[in-house]
């Protein structure tokens, strides 16, 4: 019986998560847009709603009406299975955040940890896309893809151990309790630098958007995807943004924990937080140009691996003589 | 896997047994060949190691037109050439007409022909800003630039009744002269421009990112351009300070202030800041075109046909993309006799193989656009 | 007119009377003392200083434009423009211009060179780059075959163009000689 209803309770949880996250996701494409267009000097969506504001529910539909074009040279079946296997792993790594002190789905031990697997499991899907499609322009944006996400997963685990050092636990929850005090970007801000330009290559955003880089490889390695298919890809994007700004929130800005002397709910801090960040990540976005290939792989493995080492040695060393 | 039409020299070639180096077809419908341009690179890895243009896909034959029409009738073809910069490839072809007939030009005409030449060259810098920025991941100047392109746009609608082909000369001068408007407008324009070059500055210049894309990037010295017969930014990128606005002066060019930029590296960089600094000295010629305007006539007596003495002229003028030339071979008769378009940017693309050979697949971009082409004067 | 400008050329000195010479004395001179014979006519419009031009002997194009983008007292290192013009009337039909300019001199020149029909020019190639695409447009439009060059195709047409559009004789409507036969698409799924 109780585990019946443990059970009902932990699917309701996973039915409200994956629904706001959908939501959450489907109007990231919309705040992007808007925020974007005033960056640049124009409207953005204005037509469907009040400012746009059920653009993303249209281009859902859209993409759902769309015709579903599979390429006749494709490999049919990885060809299906490449949008799921990239979406799927975005959507688990909510199951462990922590959204306030009451509400998570799972808590688990090795939270980030998991969080981490499961992240680079995503890199197989693109791989797959970009070989399965048959096409060139997708074999180069998926090999870059792989080779970008890769090293880049290396200089965001490294930046992680930072936090985790002084946090002393995988624990999500316990990470953000160990910050009651202190946010760590504050006893940790170059691991923070790291993990941030890190999340920006993982989630193949720019400066870091070669995979995709439409002016050279069209669109990378959903050249040859529409409809549904290409929807998926494109939430998985947005999904991934929210997950590391959520890992951003969690272990460097204390989580749910606001400052003591404003009342305001957990989640509201925490989607403050996360706001913040996301915002960073639309508005550099803006500004800034692509890298090369290789400068991108220059500036991880010369610059961030050395940087972040330096981190770990640094917090060992602290830790070790003073705490 | 694919196969490549035979029209093409570059064919598969094995570097270790067991590989093969990868073709890939850029063009003619990719986001970042400005039009109808295709480039067939071979790639080893991301090197290319070779590459060959395929052109032609917007030949309209305008040359073989022109000599089937009368020296008037022309004009509106020329639009269709360079249309980023419609005005200037105007002013090419009535000035080479009008060195054949030897006809004298009012002032008032030549002041508000480098006037409109000058608005047509920021315009089309504008847009070479704009996709050129925009190629290498910089999103925002592209819709900056535009906003302001499209005030010169307005400009052209206010004197001539056209915004991209705009028809703006006639041999003799002007159709008429400018409305008031259109001069006020001018002023306006000037006044606000160089801050408006600042902001994209802000945005590029300094900005490490777009250093490290563009500096040491398709590098071509000054000898090797002047070889390959480039001309305009891309010249003068590699530092060789030649202006037909100041070598050979036409239009009111003799009587305006303004500095020739130069490269001193012949990269991507320094083509780039060419073009910012002669977006900058064309809003000076502006100012002083606005201010020294002459009163007077705009058109010279042009009888009703024209016949032009036999013989053969060339007369170049610096258009936005480089020397845009017309050569003209007169028998006498009301129509020009054989009509040859010297095409900048179908000369300058002639030297990409040069600049992008040993490069990654995301140079080439960065290099087309720096070469800042135009399929239809390129294509003809 | 040619006739008249040699002529005048031969009488008067250079230097002095440079006033009364026609334009690219200087440079006829220059030529005739390192390849005599090879300039065979000389001529400007209106007497223009920037449209002068000399007709070099086939053969020896390459030798001239080396000579004349080398020298210091001419310099010719850009190849402007290349171009050529159809006259079917005359006995060598094809007229090939090029367009030089001298940055060190700041002047023009106008060189031409008249061809049989099915006459191959030697390309410049060698002397100047940049003139790889422009005789690589003149074979394409006038049909007129450059010996040396590196990779003669056509440029702007199609590879299976059956003609040469800017000859005189190509017909402006109807069928005439503007044979091009479609190459069979590929069939879906062939």
């Amino acid at each position: 019986m109780e585990i019946a209803a443990e059970a009902v309770i932990a699917l309701v949880k996973i039915a409200v998560v994956l629904g706001v996250v959908s939501l959450v996701v489907a109007y990231l494409t919309y705040l992007e847009r808007k925020i974007i267009a005033h960056i640049q000097q124009r409207l953005g969506p204005m037509r469907v709603g009040w400012h746009g504001l059920l653009q993303p529910i249209a281009d859902g539909v859209k993409l759902f009406l769309k015709e579903d074009i599979i390429p006749d040279k494709a490999d049919k079946v990885v060809f299906v299975i490449a949008p799921i296997m990239v979406l799927v792993p975005a959507f688990v790594e909510y199951s462990v955040l922590p959204f306030s002190s009451t509400f998570y789905i799972t808590q688990v031990n090795i939270g980030i940890f998991f969080i981490l697997a499961v992240s680079s499991l995503g890199v197989f899907g693109i791989v797959m896309a970009g070989w399965a499609s048959n096409s060139k322009y997708s074999l180069l944006g998926a090999l870059r893809s792989a080779a970008q996400m890769l090293s880049y997963e290396i200089f965001l685990g490294f930046s992680l151990i930072g936090p985790l050092m002084l946090a002393g636990s995988l624990n999500m929850q316990k990470i953000v309790e160990a910050q009651s005090d202190v946010w760590f970007v504050f006893y940790q801000p170059l691991a923070f630098v790291v993990f941030f330009i890190a999340a920006l290559a993982e989630t193949n955003r720019v400066p870091f958007d070669l995979p995709e880089a439409e002016t050279e490889l069209v669109a990378g390695f959903h050249t040859e995807y529409s409809g549904m298919k290409f929807a998926f890809f494109f939430l998985a994007e947005y999904a991934n943004i929210m997950v590391t700004s959520s890992v951003a929130v969690t272990l460097f800005f204390g989580g749910w924990k606001g400052i003591s002397w404003i009342p305001l709910p957990g989640f509201v801090w925490y989607a403050l937080k996360l706001g913040a960040i996301i915002f960073v990540f639309i508005w550099l976005r803006a500004t800034l140009p692509r890298y090369r290939y290789d400068q991108l792989m220059r500036l991880g493995w010369k610059f961030m691996f050395p940087l972040v080492m330096a981190n770990i040695f640094l917090t060992g060393l602290v830790k070790y003589l003073f705490l | 896997m694919f196969e490549v039409e035979s029209s093409t020299r570059i064919e598969r070639s094995s570097v270790m047994p067991g590989t093969e180096e990868l073709i890939i077809n850029m063009g003619p419908q990719h986001p970042s060949t400005h039009g109808v341009l295709r480039v067939i690179l071979r790639l080893d890895g991301e090197t290319v190691t070779d590459c060959d243009c395929d052109i032609g896909f917007l030949h309209r034959g305008t040359e073989k037109i022109g000599e089937n029409i009368t020296y008037t009738m022309f004009i509106p073809y020329t639009d269709r050439l360079d249309y980023i910069a419609a005005p200037s490839s105007n002013l090419a072809w009535v000035t080479a007409v009008e060195k054949l007939f030897g006809w004298e030009i009012p002032m008032r005409a030549h002041y508000i022909r480098s006037l409109v030449a000058e608005f047509s060259r920021i315009s089309s810098h504008l847009l070479w800003l704009a996709t050129h920025a925009l190629d290498i991941g910089a999103m925002t100047v592209f819709l900056w630039c535009f906003r302001e392109r499209e005030m010169v746009l307005d400009l052209f609608e206010t004197a001539f009744g056209a915004r991209l082909t705009v028809n703006a000369f006639r041999l003799g001068g002007l159709f008429q002269d400018v409305p008031q408007k259109f001069l006020d407008l001018s002023q306006e324009f000037a006044d606000l421009f160089p801050g408006r070059i600042g902001d994209y500055e802000t945005l590029l210049t300094d900005n490490r990112i777009w250093l490290q894309r563009t500096r040491g990037i398709g590098v071509i010295s000054a000898d090797d351009a002047i070889d390959l017969s480039l001309t305009g930014p891309v010249l003068r990128g590699s530092g060789v300070r030649w202006d037909i606005r100041r070598a050979e002066p036409y239009a009111a060019y003799p009587y305006l202030d303004f500095v020739v930029p130069v490269g001193e590296n012949g990269d991507v960089y320094d083509r780039y800041l060419v073009r910012i600094e002669e977006m900058r000295q064309s809003t000076r010629i502006i100012q002083q075109c606005l201010a020294q305007l002459p009163k007077g006539p705009v058109s010279c007596k042009v009888p009703r046909t024209i016949k032009p003495p036999a013989g053969e002229v060339y007369h170049s003028i610096e258009n936005p993309k480089g020397e845009f030339g017309f050569y003209l071979v007169s028998d006498g008769s009301e129509t020009p006799y054989r009509v040859r378009i010297r095409p900048p940017s179908f000369v300058n693309l002639g030297g990409l193989k040069k600049l992008v050979l040993g490069g990654l697949v995301a140079d080439v971009v960065a290099i087309i656009g720096s070469i800042d082409i135009v399929l239809g004067e390129c294509d003809r | 007119m040619p006739d008249e400008a040699q002529s005048n050329g031969q009488e008067e000195g250079s230097a002095p009377a440079a006033a009364q010479a026609p334009p690219a004395q200087d440079l006829r001179e220059l030529v005739e003392r390192e390849y005599a014979g090879t300039i065979l006519e000389q001529s400007a419009y209106k007497d223009m200083a920037d449209e002068a031009t000399l007709v070099v002997r086939l053969d020896a194009l390459p030798q001239v434009g080396s000579l004349l983008r080398d020298h210091p007292s001419a310099r010719f290192r850009l190849l402007s423009d290349l171009t050529a013009a159809h006259f079917p009337a005359e006995e060598r039909p094809f007229h090939v211009v090029y367009h030089l300019y001298s940055f060190d001199h700041n002047r023009r020149l106008r060189l031409k060179v008249k061809a049989h029909e099915g006459e191959q020019v030697p390309s410049v190639v060698s002397v100047w780059s940049g003139a790889n695409w422009m005789e690589r447009e003149v074979f394409d439009l006038f049909g007129v075959s450059f010996k040396g060059h590196p990779d003669l195709r056509r440029i702007l047409l199609p590879e299976d163009w059956g003609s040469h559009p800017l000859r005189k004789d190509y017909p402006l409507e109807g069928r005439g000689e503007r044979v091009y036969t479609k190459p069979r698409r590929k069939e879906y799924g062939e």
